[in-house]
């Protein structure tokens, strides 16, 4: 399923029309993103939630030529799947 | 500072001309519809956020790491999510693309 997918399903099962659909997905989406790019944790009961973790930058080496590279500092958003989503997925076949 | 279904829906109601509990109802819809893909087995792919993919784990020898006991662990369905490289770029450098 991709996002078209998504909306198009959303306008179905909320009886709303895909214009209206597609701003609510877009707007779900560019929040929760937004929320990361903050730093801040989303929570979401019975379907999991996402955090931010942060690498700190350390001094690497190629290992074929053995040259010196800085890796800088970076932030990798992560989701963790909540209890109910992860039981239904193992549960069924 | 948390982000929860209910500063979703708030967010959903203000900006897209809702009732609170309308928008509450339709972000519970949202996230059913991306459940029940999931659980059938299917993945969910957000351009631009991210990807839900359902991987299926054999069973195998594992440990007890407190008792150091072996035991089993059945074969099992998980799911996994991976940023897509626009979101890793705007958590990197703290500017979000808008309007897609």
């Amino acid at each position: 399923m991709n996002k078209s997918d998504l909306i198009e399903a959303l306008a179905k099962q909320a009886d709303l029309p895909i214009r209206k659909s597609e701003e609510i997905v877009n707007l779900v989406f560019d929040t929760m993103s937004k929320a990361l790019i903050a730093g801040d944790r989303i929570e979401i009961r019975g379907f999991g939630s996402f955090m931010v973790k942060t690498y700190q930058g350390y001094v690497g080496r190629n290992p074929k030529t053995g040259e010196k590279i800085e890796v800088t500092e970076k932030r990798l958003p992560f989701f963790k799947t909540g209890k109910e989503l992860k039981e239904k997925v193992d549960g069924e076949e | 500072m948390t982000l929860t279904k209910a500063d979703i829906a708030k967010k959903i109601a203000d900006d897209c001309g809702f009732m609170k509990g309308e928008a509450t109802e339709i972000v519970e819809k949202l996230l059913d519809i991306i459940k029940a893909r999931l659980i059938a087995g299917e993945d969910v792919m957000i351009s631009g956020f991210g990807k839900w993919t359902v991987k299926a784990k054999h069973s195998r020898r594992g440990r007890n790491p407190q008792t150091g006991e072996e035991l089993i662990l059945d074969a099992r369905r998980v799911v996994t999510w991976k940023y897509s490289p626009v979101l890793k770029k705007s958590v990197n450098t703290g500017s979000s693309e808008s309007g897609q």
